[in-house]
């Protein structure tokens, strides 16, 4: 069995000890930094990415890795202990994770975020490795056309689950890819919005735009709502779940994975949107759903299930067609071309230890996470009442140093601080900046599939519609965008992010 | 003028976005444009640049006919400290090295903070942090920073001399 040689030469790669001993400090780090308020996985990749450029690419990614569901994980855990949810994916798990808290039950909500995100982790792990080869065979037989179609269907369902005006959205995407287009044309070799500046030649660095919006623009929006924050935390005892909290985990847990597993794969979703179906999945069928909202159990298993499992699928369009369908995976493939390997469905021919390897390590990586967590949730608890003035200086500093050390250019420190100065404008304007990033990532490659497309029909763009894959993700997309325009779909839309707002 | 305008998001975004759409083009205006089978470097970026207007002019228009919600609230303190220290951090990094440009951008970033008290714990804290910067970053993973730059490095001397 092809999947099983693939697993075997995945643990085989993940369990050296370079690179277990980087997943440890990768979930580590990730969680150190993900329960800090006000900082996402996608902020906490972007500070701790100039850390893994010294690290051989396998070693490096499983390290991302590891940083990403340590972050995600860490985000759960300021979202039950304090009420602060620290990225969309977790803000339903504070719904009643936050209420068993506050009736001293905070452990148990703890261990029961950890066990559901590694029962999910697991059942993902396999599913990926089952599905991503498949995958990739149908990907290897895309032309350029149905790479491009595909990636504007993957940016417009980035927008369906973006906050904020869908017009503004749109905006941020094409700005995004406008962005990509700095540099060097890769054929006619013409200086494009360079502004004669040598240091763009090669394009804007994405670290630079991903830290200066996710951390320097971040950190702007905390300080205006400071000292509006009541960090007042309990000593958090009594870890281990009762016999009816595990009894009354199973059937959520089981729904969330599945829920989050098929939502997870689809572009532009992803944990956010799993974790928010699941918990109105448990709101209709849960025995105990007049308890949801009040510190249910089953309100921190199933959410918390859903966005493990919707996480970890994200992998999936990231690993075989090399389109990211969050700013997270965008990231990583981010990091794979600065290690030098070019992400699509190549990898798992040209590159198995790291194709495999990364597999791997995503359950070893959700292992440690549940060894790791529990005992040192004291730890962490002592992390989030640190205030947020002592904090934020050290994010300053690490973005600050970590973009010298990308191509040692004062220039990309400039850069970072008009990204950071755009990321603060654009979120007061509610033009959320995860599609710019999406959009940036993308603009290159869709630049080079149209072109190549194009040159291929003899310039006929009819292309696009007649080959059948390419028209339908194009058809798909187009739906998508209608619907989403729809005044009854918006209006639920609406409801649901206000939901998540309060 | 402010009377009519019931949307004021969607007046600066769309000022923004028509804004840098039509300077987007006209910067690609210079690059040649090719044929559809041939894309010339400017072809893309003209055609998202007038698509980027379209959007831009669209939200501009709802700006006067719809409601929406105003802008919020703008934090220029925050925003210009923070964005000031970075850009301090930047002239100095090179020039005085890292050490003074680090303790420049943590005092000025700090600051930008309403919380801000510059007594003992916060420049124990800065200490800190600065020596452990240098310390990981320029000794231990080697990055290629002065710790003590050109404009520094006579001082360096005098100190040696004195000693």
């Amino acid at each position: 069995m092809e999947v099983f040689d693939g697993l075997a030469l995945g643990f085989a790669t993940a369990l050296t000890i370079t690179n277990l001993s980087y997943c440890l400090l990768g979930v580590f780090l990730g969680t150190a930094i993900g329960v800090l308020p006000g900082l996402g996985p996608a902020a906490t990749i972007a500070i701790l990415l100039p850390a893994t450029f010294a690290l051989p690419p396998v070693t490096a990614l499983i390290m991302l890795a590891g940083i990403f569901y340590g972050a995600q994980y860490g985000g759960s855990t300021t979202a039950i202990l304090v009420n602060l949810p620290g990225e969309t994916s977790s803000v339903v798990t504070a719904l009643d994770g936050y209420q068993m808290a506050r009736q001293g039950k905070a452990g148990r909500a703890l261990a029961t975020a950890a066990i559901a995100s590694f029962f999910a982790g697991t059942v993902c792990t396999f599913l990926i490795a089952l599905f991503a080869p498949p995958l990739t065979e149908i990907a290897l037989k895309f032309g350029p056309a149905e790479y491009f179609s595909l990636m504007v269907l993957g940016l417009i369902a980035s927008i369906v689950l973006a906050s904020g005006s869908i017009l503004h959205a749109l905006g941020m995407i094409i700005i995004g890819l406008l962005l990509g287009v700095v540099g060097t044309d890769v054929n006619a070799g013409t200086q494009r919005f360079t502004f004669g500046f040598l240091e763009l030649a090669d394009g804007i660095g994405f670290v630079i735009v991903a830290m200066g919006i996710f951390g320097i623009g971040e950190i702007v929006a905390n300080l205006e709502s400071e000292g509006t924050r009541d960090v007042s935390i309990k000593k958090v005892s009594g870890l281990m779940p009762t016999r009816e909290d595990w009894r009354r985990m199973v059937a959520p847990v089981l729904r969330g994975t599945a829920l989050g597993s098929v939502l997870g794969i689809l572009p532009g979703g992803g944990a956010a949107l799993a974790s928010f179906g699941a918990y109105a999945l448990e709101k209709k069928v849960s025995r105990n759903r007049a308890e949801l909202g009040k510190g249910a159990i089953e309100g921190v298993a199933a959410p918390e299930a859903a966005n493990n499992a919707g996480a970890q699928m994200s992998f999936i369009p990231m690993l075989t067609l090399g389109i990211p369908a969050n700013p997270v995976m965008a990231l990583m493939i981010g990091a794979m071309i600065i290690q030098g390997i070019q992400p699509g469905p190549s990898v798992i021919k040209e590159q198995p230890a790291l194709f495999w390897g990364v597999i791997a390590s995503m359950w070893i990586g959700n292992i440690m996470l549940l060894v790791l967590n529990l005992p040192l949730i004291g730890l962490w608890v002592r992390m989030i009442s640190v205030p947020y003035h002592f904090l934020y200086p050290s994010i300053l500093a690490f973005c600050s140093i970590g973009v010298l050390s990308l191509s040692n250019s004062p220039f990309d420190v400039y850069l970072m601080a008009l990204f950071g100065f755009l990321g603060y404008v654009f979120k007061k304007l509610d033009c959320e900046p995860a599609p710019l990033l999406l959009g940036f990532i993308l603009g290159p490659m869709m630049e080079e599939y149209l072109r190549r497309a194009l040159l291929l029909s003899k310039g006929d763009a009819t292309v696009l519609l007649t080959r059948p894959i390419s028209a339908t993700m194009l058809f798909l997309a187009g739906a998508l965008l209608l619907l989403v325009l729809l005044p009854t779909f918006s209006k639920t839309r609406e409801e649901a992010f206000k939901e998540e707002a309060v | 003028m402010t009377r009519w305008i019931t949307s004021p998001r969607d007046f600066w975004t769309g000022l923004i976005y028509v804004g840098l759409g039509a300077g987007s083009l006209w910067l690609a205006l210079g690059y040649k444009f090719g044929t559809v089978g041939r894309m010339g470097p400017g072809y893309f970026p003209r055609v998202l640049a007038v698509i980027l207007i379209a959007i831009g002019l669209v939200s501009l228009f709802r700006a006067f006919f719809s409601k929406g919600e105003p802008v919020t609230h703008i934090a220029f303190k925050p925003l210009l400290m923070i964005v000031g220290a970075i850009v301090a951090y930047g002239l100095l990094v090179h020039t005085a090295g890292l050490i003074v440009a680090l303790l420049v951008l943590i005092l000025m970033g700090a600051a930008a903070s309403s919380q801000f008290r510059f007594d003992v714990k916060a420049i124990f804290g800065m200490v800190l942090l600065v020596a452990a910067c240098s310390a990981v970053f320029v000794k231990g993973l080697g990055l290629p920073i002065p710790l003590v730059g050109p404009w520094l490095q006579p001082l360096l001397g005098v100190l040696g001399t004195l000693r």
